[in-house]
């Protein structure tokens, strides 16, 4: 395991996150019945961060939840290791609503076909579309997404990392070669 | 922190480590009975069976309930109806079952032990729902949940336990799992119904419930099994409400915010007065609901465990 490259910086990640920002604002025209739902953990730090960005841009709260996916990961029978479940907090109705799912790397697909399933345990929302840090390619589902931060083209046997100033200490992604 | 136990049998052998693990997973299974469409699919495919062979409503139902929620196929075998009246033994029983191809036994069974032998001659999960006198570890599990939801913490906390001590497999849970977290428990009964041992398990025994109640949390009254002693039980039971019922002029000398738990059926008038059962202090109806939640967590942990998961991943 060694640090190959860093690709994000705390001022790239800023950057990218205000510039996703105005792409949702952009897409959608406004905040009418926007959500934010993060996945876990490091999604829903990313969630937070948009949603501050938006309300810097609109002047507009939007709200935002919290998703666990372990409950419907297709690898839980697997031997890939004892997840944890954590807390899904999704406190407002998601019906009808245009719901923007943000996670920090987008790699085979498998997290988001998780999260799709899971959020539409809660309802019928009008739209999902997808929100990443990074798209590292080698996708397995026939998934993509709406918004990218930064497209990394990587190799299997090399690893993303995502760290965050609220879980890391630090605002950083590097590759990592195992 | 990593769940390797393929069963639970009781709280006696669980780290204090391993009891928070089961609680804070059941604080996340909680949310899921809140949805509209209360089920994830974490169990999709699995068969979970519910042997009893003592009557149980309440339990068997959570235990029911939190297998649907999880999305399991459950089979309840009631033993009055079984091939267990044609003689069969418990373990034939058990190696039926597994070769049934299911994945989870929960089983109540009137001998202490039995669920701890049967878990040794299956290769499949066994969860115990209770074993005669010794240990219902998912009702102390969501007791001890109940408690730390109410007053944050179970370190520090005084909590009494009021009730026949001798008989109850509850009581002795509670105990394990109380003691272990740092709560420090104090057992109270008429003598009788308090067994030689209890005070090695690093407990307090009063015999006066004023006592009991003065510097409690909180306090879980247990049920006291009259209906066992047939006719004669009247003069019994008002004599018990009378030296150990929980009504609310006991309570206005305990503390104002004291946490009053039973594990259900209550015998109105006999453990506690029907004021006390319905008033403000009382999270009894909490509990019926955070059993599901941590009934969810144990099937789960189980289940993952016996699939060979070892390491914790992101």
């Amino acid at each position: 395991m060694k640090e190959k490259a860093k690709i994000l910086d705390k001022e790239t990640i800023a950057r990218a996150i205000t510039r996703i920002a105005h792409e949702i604002l952009e897409k959608n025209k406004g905040t009418a019945g926007l959500c934010l739902v993060g996945i876990r953990n490091r999604g829903v730090y990313l969630a937070k961060r948009l949603a501050d960005s938006i309300k810097g841009i609109e002047g507009m709260k939007v709200l935002t939840g919290a998703l666990d996916i372990t409950l419907y990961r297709d690898d839980l029978a697997l031997a890939t290791g004892q997840p944890l479940v954590r807390k899904t907090e999704i406190d407002f109705d998601i019906n009808d609503k245009i719901i923007i799912l943000v996670d920090d790397v987008l790699y085979t697909g498998r997290t988001i076909r998780a999260a799709l399933d899971a959020l539409i345990d809660f309802g019928r929302p009008k739209s999902i579309q997808l929100a990443v840090l990074v798209d590292r390619g080698h996708r397995e589902l026939p998934i993509r997404a709406d918004y990218a931060g930064k497209n990394i083209p990587t190799a299997k046997n090399e690893a993303i990392e995502v760290r965050l100033s609220e879980t890391d200490g630090a605002d950083e992604v590097v590759i990592i070669e195992k | 922190m990593i769940w390797n136990k393929k069963d639970l049998l009781g709280l006696e052998e669980l780290t204090k480590e391993e009891l928070e693990l089961i609680l804070s997973t059941a604080a996340s299974f909680k949310e899921v009975s809140s949805r509209e469409i209360k089920k994830v699919p974490a169990l999709r495919g699995k068969t979970v069976v519910n042997l009893f062979y003592e009557p149980s409503t309440r339990t068997r139902v959570s235990f029911e309930v939190a297998a649907k929620r999880l999305s399991a196929d459950v089979i309840n075998i009631a033993t009055e109806t079984s091939s267990v009246r044609k003689g069969e033994t418990l373990i034939d029983t058990g190696r039926n079952i597994e070769a049934l191809k299911a994945d989870i036994i929960v089983m109540r069974h009137n001998a202490s032990g039995a669920a701890a032998m049967l878990a040794r001659h299956l290769n499949i999960s066994v969860v115990n729902a209770g074993d005669g006198w010794h240990e219902h570890p998912t009702q102390a599990l969501l007791d001890i949940f109940t408690l730390k939801e109410k007053l944050g913490r179970i370190e520090g906390l005084n909590v009494a336990i009021v009730g026949d001590i001798a008989h109850s497999r509850v009581a002795r849970s509670n105990v394990w799992g109380l003691t272990k977290l740092g709560a420090k428990v104090t057992v109270c009964a008429p003598k009788l119904l308090i067994p030689v041992a209890i005070a090695e398990m690093g407990v307090r025994v009063v015999n006066d419930i004023e006592d009991a109640l003065s510097s409690a949390d909180a306090v879980n009254v247990l049920r006291m099994q009259f209906e066992r002693d047939g006719e004669t039980a009247f003069p019994k039971q008002l004599e018990y409400f009378k030296a150990f019922g929980i009504t609310s002029e006991r309570l206005k000398k305990a503390k104002i915010d004291i946490v009053v738990m039973h594990p259900g059926p209550i015998n109105r008038g006999i453990e506690m007065s029907s004021d006390v059962a319905d008033g403000l202090n009382s999270v009894i109806l909490e509990q019926v609901t955070n059993g599901i939640a941590v009934r969810m967590a144990v099937l789960f942990l189980v289940d993952q465990a016996r699939d060979g998961k070892r390491q914790d991943t992101d």
